[in-house]
């Protein structure tokens, strides 16, 4: 019997009623009087030494408030990174600064150059037509092939372009060179992981007031961590101390990592707001979005896997570049280092691994975490490569995965890249994805296919993640500037319903219904009487917000011990009330009851009491039934799975069909199965997208091709297949209180591989054996007929 | 947007006044136009807003011909039935435009006036050998009107008012989608009249839409998909982009013909 209430059931998303009914509000919803527009004059050309620039027409220009250029912001700090990646010689990364404006020089396009305040948005663009501006282009740097060569420099600190050369793990190295230069057999693959813009529904936007009366800021802002946001943005780049500033991040809509990040825009329209004394919002277009949120991937790697004749895996040596863009965004160096290099076991017993990492400064926007962050692109290189060395070494490609498999008995499982796998069962996952896509009629339905002039693949994909990210002494001495604990402030109100402060934010992942489920469960009362607040840093304790599939495991844990301290607490309320000692009360489906009597009190009764403390054992217990948990994970989790894809491809066009797709997820355990299963959706339907249709390219002056979607393919409906989801195969997560492991990225991390190679599959037999994404039908084309020649 | 003066004329008559404003624009079903306002990429002094004029709207039959008004939206040539007994292929064209709101503001005239490259009514209406009547009187033959990349032969000032289509005996049009805009990377509309054969390529060429000399005739001589070997398009001239190489059209175009001819039965 499936549950219908509580940890377990598939209960309806209570913020869809606002979503889905148009009252949900969004920073774009919110307006204070007085209010003014911000419109931002970007560089068009990719790099360039601004040579004058003249905003004198206008400033004069009708509706005009303020025009302000870098000039203006002296003493400001620029927009800080967040995490410091060391160098293979020990030296720090190189860390130009990023102005919040282009200082003498602009290094993408999109980059803001003028920011004009006006009393409408039409007004600004008017007065963004009067200013001066006449910029030096120089050459621009696209290629990081190119860029490393220097010649082109984006910033002086870097003169080869390269923000740093990471190695890891280097002790490994010599031995790792040693079993591949040995090995009976080694398999290398050169790919790209390609570009992409994330494309959240509703774009970036921001409004700030300063309320003169008592020196205090407010920015409402799309973000998925306020307090991260207020912490960056008031210590690095405007001196405003916390209490003096409040960040609201309202309902927003999706943000798949490029809304972790403190932006140019917010901190210029919180500065602003007191410079001319209105509240100011800015509201970025599409076309706007495309060219400054965050974009995602982009690496080249290559990849040699050295195996004995059975197909044992001895050692993988993997060289990444990796683009930063024009300038480091909040998380940008550790996405390709520490949530990438980590991850390079995979679900494989290798016992040898070693990887060297460039990150490369480029004229294109910066780069930075997108669903999965680094993840997917270490699992695409290893799945990709095995299927690749299946062929060479004539091992079935389930076999060969099989076989190097970290067993069941294995764990806790140290990985010879730092990281300790708590458990898992992939044999499980595998076994199941296998069976739900009936692999045995594959032969069958290939043939059908066949007969219709089409070429059927099988792909498989195996992953593994890094999530609940993450334990604060580990990544501190990784270089990140953050502890990554979270905090949750359980409320019990006197009638005994329940508000929940989380730090966590939910930007489409349905917290407000799971965090309820949980908390309901423990007291044994309704979900409706728990109410969850997130979003604002006046109202939630400080807390490090939503990524890295971290809100259950890590958000929800800090909730889940705030409640056991009130159980703790309402116990004690409820032995003095009942006369009994505190050892003997039982607290269950929202009653205190003593043991061995018929003694009983309800939830609301001991509610009420907290506050209304008159028969109260106040000696020992303070009155009010409120607590604040920070929860700091002991280790990561590691959610994990199989995915089994069926593609269909046309010889005559290049068009890649998905057939078929089925994911076994192994998320420890789950608390909403129906929102779990959505967010598997969509994580697939974006790995699909990153797959066959999703590739950001810019020319080679550094234009964006790809700037509209005119030109960059979102997955449309039509283009996926039903899906089929499965996560039976669990193994709870072993050190978190909900035994959870996070279920955000692993579609798009898992889909990517699983895809390409059911293509290859499908191609084999015409000679291809490597596509790089996306598999748009023109490459596609271009792969057979070059293999055919 | 800049800002402009807007006319909202209930005649052609109205309209063809409103428009001798030299820069005057027509505004029909605004999904090009008005994005292009948008991004303060035109700047006209009047729109002129034809939604008000009945007289370019709606779907007839005349002289065996089925005559589309300019202001005839993509959604009402799909679902009406007349061009689906008549020219299904034309129906299942207009039903494969874009997207539901696509189709239910764009219309045949907004098309044909823009004559964008990849845009499919111009195929149908060169492959069908259609006749573009305008608002200056003239009746210009399909093979006059279509002059290269979003250029045609109407007059400044001048209007669409409505298309002839000839029935053919059958035809098909077949789309091969880019990726992202859904517009046709290349398509090709495939129509065959007692006697001849008309084979009209949109998406792929530099020059905007065209007819293929070579396939026509093969086709006319043997009307199957099987004619058609050997009868390949050069890369010359065809466009390159993201999405396909000149190569890669110019193979499109072959496969797309080969394909419409079977749909046409
Ligand atoms: C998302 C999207 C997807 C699309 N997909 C496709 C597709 O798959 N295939 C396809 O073929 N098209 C596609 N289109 C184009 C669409 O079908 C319209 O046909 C096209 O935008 C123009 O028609 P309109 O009525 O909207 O014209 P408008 O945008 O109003 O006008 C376009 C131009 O034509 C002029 N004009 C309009 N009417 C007349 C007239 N009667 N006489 C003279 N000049 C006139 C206007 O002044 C303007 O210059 C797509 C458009 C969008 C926005």
């Amino acid at each position: 019997m499936p549950k219908d209430h509580g940890i377990g059931a598939s209960s309806k998303r209570r913020e869809d009623v606002r979503f889905l009914t148009g009252k949900g509000q969004y920073t774009d919803d919110i307006n204070r009087p007085g209010q003014a527009f911000c419109y931002f004059l970007r560089s068009n050309v990719a790099h360039g030494t601004i040579t004058s620039l003249d905003v004198s027409a206008a400033r004069d220009a009708k509706g005009v408030v303020g025009v302000f250029t870098s000039k203006d912001l002296e003493g400001l700090g620029g927009i800080p990174c967040g995490w410091e990646v060391t160098d293979k010689d020990g030296a720090p990364m190189k860390e130009p600064k990023h102005p919040i404006l282009a200082e003498g020089k602009v290094r993408h396009v999109g980059d803001p150059i003028v920011a004009i305040i006006a009393d409408s948005l039409a007004a600004g663009r008017d007065a963004a037509e009067l200013v001066e501006l006449e910029i030096d282009e120089l050459p621009a740097v696209v290629d990081m092939r190119e860029a490393i060569k220097g010649g082109t420099v984006l910033h002086d600190v870097a003169p080869d372009n390269i923000c740093y050369d990471w190695e890891f793990v280097a002790e490994n190295k010599a031995a790792v060179d040693e079993a591949i230069r040995n090995a009976h057999h080694v398999t290398t693959l050169e790919l790209v992981n390609n570009r992409l813009v994330p494309n959240a529904m509703e774009p970036r936007a921001a409004v700030g007031e300063y309320d003169a009366g008592r020196d205090e800021y407010t920015l409402w802002t799309t973000s998925q961590n306020p307090h991260v946001i207020r912490l960056l943005m008031g210590a690095f780049v405007l001196s405003i101390p916390e209490h003096k500033l409040r960040v609201v991040a309202p309902d927003v809509g999706g943000g798949f990592g490029s809304k972790i990040y403190h932006y140019a825009e917010e901190a210029f329209i919180t500065w602003v707001s007191k410079r001319v004394g209105r509240p100011v919002k800015w509201n970025a277009d599409r076309s706007e979005a495309f060219m400054s949120d965050a974009h995602g991937r982009d690496h080249v790697t290559k990849v040699e896997l050295a195996m004995d004749q059975e197909g044992n895996f001895l050692a993988l040596r993997s060289s990444t570049l990796a683009n930063m863009g024009a300038y480091l965004s909040t998380f940008a160096p550790c996405i390709p280092t520490w949530l990438h290099g980590t991850l390079l076991a995979g679900n494989y017993k290798t016992p040898l691994i070693f990887t060297n990492v460039k990150a490369v400064f480029t004229n294109t926007v910066p780069v930075d975490a997108y669903r999965g962050a680094g993840r997917p692109e270490a699992t695409y290189q290893l799945e990709r490569t095995i299927d690749k060395a299946a062929r060479e070494m004539g091992i079935d490609p389930v076999e060969l995965r099989r076989r190097n498999f970290v067993k069941p008995d294995q764990y806790p499982y140290q990985t010879p890249v730092a990281v300790i796998y708590d458990t898992g069962n992939y044999d499980a996952t595998l076994d199941k994805a296998l069976e739900l896509a009936d692999v045995r009629g594959f032969a069958e339905r290939k043939a059908d296919s066949a007969a219709r002039g089409k070429l059927r693949g099988l792909g498989i994909a195996n992953y593994i993640e890094a999530c609940g990210i993450a334990p604060s002494s580990l990544v501190g001495a990784l270089g990140a500037r953050a502890g990554l604990y979270e905090a949750a402030t359980v409320r019990v109100n006197p009638t005994g319903n329940v508000s929940v402060f989380t730090g966590s934010h939910s930007h489409g992942q349905g917290h407000e219904t799971t965090f309820a489920q949980v908390v309901a469960d423990m007291l044994g009362c309704e979900e409706a009487n728990v109410d969850i607040v997130h979003g604002d840093t006046s109202r939630i304790p400080f807390g490090m917000g939503t990524y890295g599939s971290r809100s259950l495991a890590v958000g929800g844990s800090a909730i889940v011990k705030s409640v056991e301290k009130i159980i703790t607490k309402a116990k004690k309320i409820a032995a003095h009330l009942l006369e009994a000692s505190e050892a003997d009360i039982t607290f269950a489906n929202g009653q205190f009851t003593v043991a061995g009597t018929d003694k009983a009190i309800d939830w609301g009764s001991v509610a009420l009491t907290a506050y209304v403390p008159h028969k109260y054992p106040i000696d020992d217990v303070e009155p009010g039934l409120e607590e604040t948990s920070f929860y700091d994970p002991a280790n990561f989790t590691y959610p994990a799975g199989t995915y089994v894809c069926e593609v269909e491809v046309d010889p005559d066009t290049g068009v890649v069909e998905v057939q078929s797709f089925v994911a076994a997820d192994d998320f420890g355990n789950v608390v909403n199965p129906m929102i779990v299963e959505g967010q598997v959706h969509g994580g697939l339907a974006q790995g699909i997208g990153q797959a066959i249709l999703e590739g950001c390219s810019y020319d080679e002056n550094g234009q964006l091709l790809s700037a509209s979607y005119m030109d960059y393919a979102m997955p449309r409906a039509a283009d996926l297949p039903m899906f089929v989801v499965d996560h039976s195969c669990n193994t709870p997560c072993t050190h978190n209180p909900l035994g959870v492991k996070g279920c955000g990225e692993a579609g798009a991390i898992g889909s990517p591989p699983a895809i390409v190679n059911a293509v290859i599959d499908a191609l084999s037999a015409h000679g291809v054996t490597h596509i790089d994404m996306p598999l748009t039908p023109r490459r596609v084309w271009e792969a057979i007929r070059a293999a055919r020649n | 947007m800049y800002a402009f003066d807007y006319a909202r004329p209930a005649s052609l008559a109205e309209a063809i006044e409103a428009m001798k404003d030299e820069d005057a624009k027509a505004l029909a079903g605004g999904q090009t136009l008005i994005p292009t306002l948008k991004q303060r990429l035109a700047s006209p002094t009047t729109l002129v807003d034809l939604n008000g004029i009945a007289e370019i709207k709606g779907i007839c039959l005349k002289d065996g011909m089925v005559a589309i008004g300019a202001g005839t939206r993509h959604a009402e040539v799909a679902d009406s039935a007349d061009v689906q007994r008549l020219i299904p292929a034309l129906a299942h064209l207009a039903a494969h435009i874009g997207d539901p709101q696509v189709r239910n503001r764009g219309t045949l005239g907004g098309s044909l006036a823009n004559n964008d490259p990849s845009a499919c009514y111009p195929a149908a209406v060169l492959g069908l050998g259609a006749t573009v009547h305008t608002s200056a009187g003239r009746a210009i033959a399909a093979d006059d009107y279509f002059q290269g990349m979003f250029e045609t032969a109407l007059g400044e000032g001048e209007l669409i008012t409505s298309v002839d289509f000839p029935v053919p005996e059958k035809a098909a049009y077949m789309k091969f989608v880019q990726p992202a805009s859904r517009f046709a990377l290349t398509g090709v509309f495939v129509a065959k009249f007692l006697g001849a054969v008309r084979v009209a390529v949109t998406g792929a060429s530099e020059s905007g839409v065209f007819r293929w000399p070579e396939a026509e005739k093969a086709l006319s001589a043997n009307f199957s998909a099987g004619a058609l070997d050997g009868v390949a398009l050069g890369a010359d001239g065809m466009i390159g982009d993201l999405h396909g190489t000149p190569e890669y059209r110019a193979h499109l175009a072959g496969v797309m013909a080969r394909r419409a001819v079977t749909a046409a039965g």
